[in-house]
C-alpha cells in the first residue's frame, strides 16, 4: 500500500494529512507552528503518520505547502497554498467554483475550474484585517478561548459596529466596547461581521460563482459561517476537514506524482 | 485677572496637560495614561497639573482641549483639532516650523503650516498600526522589553534587521523570523525604527514637506528615531527639548488660549 503526505505550514498552525491510494484521508494532525517552523513541520507529519498508523517508509511522496513550505525539509516538493486549497476543495466538494480560505494571518478568495485548477485569486497581502488574526485579537482582549468565540457570538441579537480596520487597534476597540458595558456576545458578533465583510469584498473581486467552499482554520467557527452565508446570500460548503484542506490538496498533488512515477516505470519496463 | 491658560491633549494612549503664563513661559506639565474613561482622565490630569503648579481652578483664565478625546473635557472653554494645536505648539519652540511630523501611540500625522502657523495641508495614518508607536511597542514587547527601553536598545545597535512595515501584524512574523535566525534584539528594534521612519517620510512627502521640519509625539523621545529620520530626509530637523516632545499639542492648546485672552483684552480695551 502506498501513501502520500501533505504538510501545510501556516503562520499560526501546521496541518499534516496522509492519504491512501483511494485518496481518502487516513491520518491527520494539527499543531501550533510556533517559532521553530522546521520542527513544527516534522512533528505535524509524524503525528499524522501516528494517527493513521502508517509507517514513514510507506509514504511515497510528501509535498509542503503554506507560508513555511520551504521549511518542510523532508518533503519532496512544494506547491503554493492557493493551488492546494483549490485542489482540496474540489476533491472534497465536487462542483466547487469559488474557495474562501481564512487562516491565521491571511484570507484568500480563489476561483477554480471544475477540475480544481486555479483561475484567479485575490488575497490580503498588505494588511491583517479580515483574517483569523482579528478573532485572535478579540480572544486575547476579552480573555475568551478562540474556539468559544463563535458560539458566544451566535447568542447576540444586537451586534456592535466595529469601526477599526486595523487588527492592532481592534484590540483597543473591543476593550472600549466592553468598558462601555456592551454585552460580550454583541461585541463578538460585531467582530465576526467586520471580518466577514472584508472577506466578502475579497470574494467579489474574484467573482462569486457557486458552489462556494469555505476552508482554513476559521471555517470551524460556526458564527463566521452563519454571517458569511447571510452576507453572501449563498450557502457555504464546510466540512469536518475544512481546516485540513491545504494539507489535503498537497497530499493529492503528492499522490499524482506517485501515480505518474509508477506509470513512467511501467512505460520504461515494457 | 489671571493670564494663565491650560491646554489638555486627550490622546489615544496618554493624556497630557500644560500650563502657560501670559509671557509664554511653560509653568507646569502633567501626563497620565488615558485608559477608557476619557472624562476622568481629563479631570485627573487637570488636577495633577494644578497640584504641580500649586494652584487651583480659580487661578486659570482659559482651558483649551485637543486630541481625539477633546469633546470629553467638560470644563473646557474651547476645543481645537490636534493639527491646529500641534502647529501652535511646535511654533512655540521653533517659530520657523513649516512641516510637523507627529508620531503617537495610534496615529501618525504629517502637516504643512503656512507662514502664520496655520495648517495648510495634512495627511493621517489613522486606520493602520504600521507606522505608529503601537508597532514599536508590540515589537519591543515581543522581544521582552518595555516601552521605556526601546530607545536604549535600538541605539545600541548600528545594524538594522529588515522589516517591511506594511502591516504591524505581518511585521510580528518578520520579527519572529529574525529572532529564530539569531539576530540581536537591538538590530531588530533598530529595523522597526527604520521601517517606521520610511512610512513617516512617505507621509511627509505627501504634504510636500518644507523646512523647517519639527518632530513631535511620544516616539521622538527615542534618539534613534530622530537620527534615522534626519538621515532619511537628508536635512536638519527640530525636536523640542526632552521630555516636551510629547506635550507640544497640549502646549499649543494653551497658546491658543493665550491668543483668545489677548483678543478678549483687546476687545475690552476697544470698548473702554
Amino acid at each position: 500500500m502506498r501513501y502520500a503526505g501533505g504538510v501545510d505550514v501556516g503562520s499560526t498552525q501546521t496541518k499534516a494529512v496522509v492519504i491512501d491510494e483511494a485518496r481518502r484521508i487516513v491520518g491527520r494532525a494539527l499543531i501550533m507552528t510556533g517559532a521553530n517552523v522546521v520542527t513544527a513541520a516534522q512533528e505535524a507529519f509524524q503525528a499524522a503518520l501516528d494517527d493513521g498508523v502508517v509507517r514513514e517508509a510507506d509514504v511515497g511522496y510528501v509535498i509542503g505547502t503554506g507560508y513555511g513550505r520551504y521549511k518542510v525539509t523532508f518533503g519532496n516538493d512544494q506547491v503554493t497554498e492557493i493551488s492546494c486549497h483549490a485542489r482540496g476543495a474540489a476533491h472534497l466538494f465536487p462542483g466547487t467554483r469559488t474557495v474562501l480560505d481564512m487562516g491565521g494571518q491571511d484570507t484568500k478568495a480563489i476561483r477554480v475550474t471544475d477540475t480544481g485548477d486555479v483561475l484567479d485569486f485575490c488575497m490580503n497581502d498588505k494588511c491583517a484585517a479580515g483574517t483569523g488574526r482579528f478573532l485572535q485579537a478579540a480572544s486575547f482582549a476579552l480573555e475568551i478561548p478562540l474556539g468559544e468565540l463563535g458560539g458566544i457570538a451566535q447568542q447576540s441579537t444586537r451586534p456592535v459596529k466595529i469601526s477599526t480596520t486595523c487588527t492592532v487597534f481592534a484590540e483597543s476597540e473591543v476593550l472600549g466596547w466592553a468598558a462601555k458595558g456592551k454585552k460580550i456576545e454583541d461585541i463578538l458578533l460585531g467582530v465576526h461581521r467586520s471580518i466577514a465583510a472584508r472577506s466578502v469584498a475579497l470574494l467579489r473581486r474574484v467573482g462569486v460563482e457557486e458552489r462556494v467552499t469555505f476552508t482554513g482554520g476559521v471555517a470551524r467557527n460556526v458564527a463566521m459561517v452563519a454571517v458569511l452565508n447571510e452576507l453572501l446570500g449563498v450557502p457555504l460548503q464546510v466540512g469536518e476537514d475544512s481546516h485540513y484542506m491545504g494539507a489535503l490538496g498537497a497530499a493529492l498533488f503528492a499522490m499524482d506524482r506517485i501515480v505518474a512515477g509508477q506509470a513512467a516505470n511501467v512505460g520504461a519496463a515494457s | 485677572m489671571s493670564d494663565l491658560t491650560v491646554g489638555i491633549d486627550v490622546g489615544s494612549t496618554y493624556t497630557k496637560a500644560a500650563l502657560l503664563g501670559g509671557d509664554g513661559t511653560l509653568v507646569a506639565t502633567a501626563m497620565i495614561a488615558t485608559g477608557f474613561r476619557l472624562e476622568a482622565a481629563a479631570e485627573q490630569v487637570y488636577g495633577t497639573l494644578l497640584r504641580h503648579a500649586g494652584l487651583s481652578t480659580g487661578d486659570v483664565a482659559y482651558v483649551v482641549s485637543t486630541g481625539a478625546g477633546r469633546y470629553q473635557v467638560p470644563f473646557r472653554d474651547l476645543h481645537a483639532t490636534d493639527l491646529t494645536a500641534q502647529g501652535r505648539g511646535t511654533r512655540h519652540f521653533f517659530p520657523l516650523t513649516r512641516t510637523v511630523l507627529d508620531v503617537g501611540g495610534q496615529t501618525m500625522k504629517a502637516s504643512r503650516l503656512d507662514d502664520r502657523g496655520r495648517v495648510a495641508a495634512f495627511r493621517l495614518n489613522d486606520k493602520c498600526a504600521a507606522g505608529t508607536g503601537a508597532f514599536l511597542e508590540k515589537t519591543a514587547r515581543y522581544l521582552g522589553y518595555g516601552t521605556e527601553q526601546i530607545g536604549a536598545v535600538a541605539a545600541a545597535s548600528a545594524d538594522a534587521a529588515n522589516i517591511s512595515g506594511v502591516c504591524a501584524v505581518f511585521a510580528e512574523s518578520e520579527v519572529i523570523n529574525h529572532v529564530s535566525s539569531g539576530r540581536a534584539p537591538g538590530e531588530i528594534l533598530h529595523g522597526a525604527v527604520v521601517s517606521l521612519v520610511s512610512r513617516s517620510v512617505q507621509l511627509m512627502k505627501r504634504v510636500r514637506l518644507e523646512p523647517e521640519i519639527t518632530l513631535v509625539g511620544g516616539i521622538m523621545r527615542f534618539p534613534t528615531m530622530v537620527r534615522v529620520l534626519r538621515e532619511e530626509l537628508g536635512q536638519e530637523v527640530n525636536v523640542p527639548p526632552e521630555p516636551l516632545a510629547q506635550f507640544t499639542a497640549a502646549i499649543g492648546a494653551a497658546v491658543l488660549g493665550q491668543q483668545r485672552l489677548a483678543k478678549r483684552a483687546a476687545a475690552e480695551h476697544a470698548a473702554a
